[in-house]
């Protein structure tokens, strides 16, 4: 597939995003990483464009990693943060958006904290919208991220266990790499205590089990997820203690998957929670390595959906 | 005012001898219909040719939010009162859930005074069971039933406590007040926003199960039976809640139980889009759920459809998901959607869904001189065209809001004229 067959004005998830396209994706991610170890960091690919970054909700890792590939494709980039923008005023999202296209922008990079977001404000506006993460529902790039450091350290996916443990009920990045991961055709195993797993996962193709034994057993690339205090709290859990004796990825439990096993986790981290600190720091974590390679996809995804001719 | 329908081709419920024979005459003086009977003539009457149309007693919606007092930003009594009879309604049952709520004689008077001033349809404010419907103090039911009032529910809120329940329906039946609840645990809801499943975990939205609902219909059926009291459950959405009921019913527990066309014209499905007006509560669910609704339906498990018209704005609407109140506009797509979705496919008879509409709704909370054509009773009547097309667009709702799913969708059977009190109250 070449970068003129890409048909996407949007990216609110991957749904719709075949084999051809994530590939696509990625080879063009591969170019641009280079890019990043250059001196001069940058290549004029957007220039003259601009780029908004309208996060809703308090992100670090994700808006810096898009607003890096946007200047390093020499775009303008502005970022907005809900807390300081007139969304307190009581204005609604489309308003806002609608607001910042009038100014001319050629994309809206959005994070929400309530899904389906994107979609109203791909419906609402014409603008160019990538979701930077919405509610439990999507966070494409993430995935994109995630699979593009997969395929690079262990090659083509299929058949390859991927297993994703921790709190996949709220979690938006499982559910995008699930989809991803399916379609490039992975085994996906998830794994979380019963109240953190949503009803009918079982339908989307993967595998879902309570027991880490059981999905850490041969997996090829384990996955954990963030556990955020307030689960507890929420009362989806009776405590941290039982939850990281059950749950947290330790040297121990890790030895079950393959030997070269890779170790993942898409940050932030809660060390001795949901990841024992010398699993994270290991030689088979490429925590670090995703965050890099974040930067790469969301250079091509920008360059993908920018350039794309439009009559 | 003397009004002469000629030509009507009457359908009643099954009760009152369904659909009649024949093309009659429909003579009505002072409010009532005093003559049914062919070649009726009348000089002082203003005449309706009805040929070739269908005449049936004017609906009947148990479940419906006017919001005044309180949001007439949303809706009035006068606009919901101009919704209503374009729906061909004659009578509206008034939720509570106004500001202040309907929980004292005075708001009572307040909502019959307003409805008499627009003198469109019969509002029937339906008062609290608990005062503010916080689940606390029980209002002084006795008052409300001496301003008027033939129902009490919470409607919003399910009443928890189950000994409060137990007070409510003991002192609601001295009252002779019919206690009507609305079902979903709210600790089960939690903060979900749609139906609980594959779909739910999906769009990454937080799920609201069916047992939420369920697990109320089953410990007020429980109650009904122990207290020989009935129980009205509102806006029924889920297969086995139909199948509790049908249980109960069998049994002889007094419980009657009404459905919306939302639940049985849409499922989960039509959520993916993240339109708001698909956000109500309880929530669309499955395919299955609107199958075993539409079973209940003909089976006569549910005895009654209503509206739970919910009026919200723009603003309040264009929001996140999450964020959006529910609720969406019912009153003026009730009938077509009816239409389209139970008469057409042959699961409701036009009977049957006169009962549904008419019939049943008034035997529910004792309207008896209402909900049937017949001599001597009051003179609420629908005129229909069962065989017009027409597509639901939102510039021509009349309610002040436009939260509908369904516009942009082509309907069947289209009301022509509604009469209200012997007066013609709508003309198409």
């Amino acid at each position: 597939m070449t970068m003129a067959q890409w048909t996407h004005k949007h990216l609110l998830d991957l749904d719709d995003v075949s084999r051809d396209e994530i590939e696509l994706i990625i080879e063009t991610a591969r170019s641009f990483k280079e890019v990043s170890s250059r001196e001069v960091k940058k290549v004029p690919a957007l220039r003259g464009k601009t780029v908004v970054l309208l996060f809703f909700e308090p992100s670090t890792r994700t808006r810096v990693s898009f607003e890096l590939a946007a200047k390093r494709l020499s775009a303008d980039t502005l970022s907005i943060a809900a807390n300081v923008s007139s969304v307190t005023k009581g204005e609604t999202v489309l308003d806002t958006a609608l607001n910042i296209e009038a100014m001319n922008v050629d994309a809206m990079v959005v994070r929400h904290q309530a899904s389906g977001v994107p979609q109203i404000l791909a419906k609402g506006t014409k603008t160019v919208i990538i979701n930077a993460g919405d509610g439990c529902r999507a966070h494409p790039t993430q995935a994109l991220l995630d699979v593009f450091t997969m395929v690079d350290k262990i090659g083509p996916l299929d058949g390859k266990k991927v297993t994703i443990i921790g709190d996949i009920l709220h979690s938006r990045v499982a559910r995008s790499n699930i989809g991803a991961l399916i379609t490039m055709g992975a085994h996906v195993t998830v794994c979380g205590p019963g109240t953190l797993i949503p009803l009918g996962m079982e339908q989307y193709g993967v595998e879902v089990t309570t027991s880490i034994d059981r999905a850490l057993d041969g997996a090829d690339v384990v996955m954990a997820l963030r556990m955020q205090k307030e689960r507890q709290q929420e009362l989806y859990l009776p405590s941290m203690t039982e939850y990281i004796k059950e749950f947290c990825i330790t040297s121990e439990r890790l030895k079950k998957a393959k030997p070269h096993a890779l170790v993942m986790h898409p940050g932030p981290m809660n060390r001795g929670v949901e990841i024992a600190a010398n699993v994270a720091d290991g030689a088979q974590s490429v925590i670090l390595e995703q965050v890099t390679n974040g930067i790469a996809v969301r250079m091509a995804v920008l360059y993908l959906l920018l350039s794309r001719k439009t009559e | 005012m003397t009004l002469l329908i000629k030509h009507a081709k009457i359908v009643n419920g099954s009760n009152a001898g369904g659909e009649l024979s024949g093309l009659k005459d429909i003579l009505i003086e002072n409010g009532k219909i005093t003559r049914i009977s062919q070649g009726l003539a009348n000089d002082d009457a203003q005449v309706i040719d009805a040929a070739g149309k269908t005449v049936m007693p004017g609906f009947i919606d148990l479940h419906v939010h006017l919001r005044e007092p309180g949001r007439e930003d949303k809706e009035t009594i006068e606009s919901g009162s101009r919704a209503a009879v374009k729906g061909g309604f004659t009578s509206i049952f008034a939720m509570p859930n106004t500001k202040p709520t309907i929980d004292t004689a005075q708001v009572v008077q307040f909502v019959f005074d307003q409805a008499k001033k627009v003198g469109l349809t019969n509002v029937y404010p339906v008062g609290a069971i608990t005062k503010n419907r916080e689940g606390g103090q029980l209002t002084e039911m006795m008052e409300l039933k001496r301003a008027g009032c033939l129902a009490v529910t919470d409607d919003g809120n399910t009443l928890m406590n189950a000994g409060l329940m137990r007070r409510a329906m003991d002192y609601a039946r001295m009252a002779g007040l019919l206690v009507m609840q609305h079902c979903q645990d709210p600790n089960l809801t939690a903060s979900g926003v749609m139906n609980e499943g594959a779909v739910s975990t999906k769009l990454g939205l937080k799920g609201d199960p069916t047992v939420a609902e369920t697990v109320i219909v089953a410990r007020d059926i429980e109650l009904a039976h122990y207290l020989k009291t009935p129980v009205h459950f509102m806006h029924m959405s889920a297969a086995r809640s139909v199948d509790l009921i049908r249980h109960a019913k069998k049994q002889g527990i007094p419980v009657t139980a009404e459905v919306m066309p939302h639940h049985f014209a849409l499922t989960e499905d039509a959520v993916r889009g993240f339109d708001t007006s698909t956000k109500m509560s309880p929530p669309l669910r499955t395919a299955a759920d609107v199958a075993a609704i539409k079973a209940g339906l003909k089976d006569g498990t549910i005895d009654c459809i209503a509206t739970d018209h919910a009026p919200h704005t723009h603003e309040d609407k264009e929001v996140d998901f999450d964020a959006a109140p529910p609720g969406l506009i019912g009153l003026e797509t009730a009938f077509g959607l009816v239409m389209k979705e139970l008469v057409a496919p042959g699961v409701l008879t036009l009977v049957q869904a006169v009962d549904k509409m008419s019939a049943a709704p008034a035997r529910i909370v004792g309207l008896s001189q209402k909900g049937v054509i017949a001599e001597g009773r009051d003179a609420d009547i629908v005129i229909v065209d069962l065989e017009k097309e027409w597509v639901v667009r939102r510039e021509d709702f009349v309610s002040k809001s436009k939260n509908s799913p369904f516009v942009g969708w082509t309907l069947k059977g289209h009301v022509v004229k509604t009469i209200c009190g012997g007066k013609v109250v709508y003309a198409a």
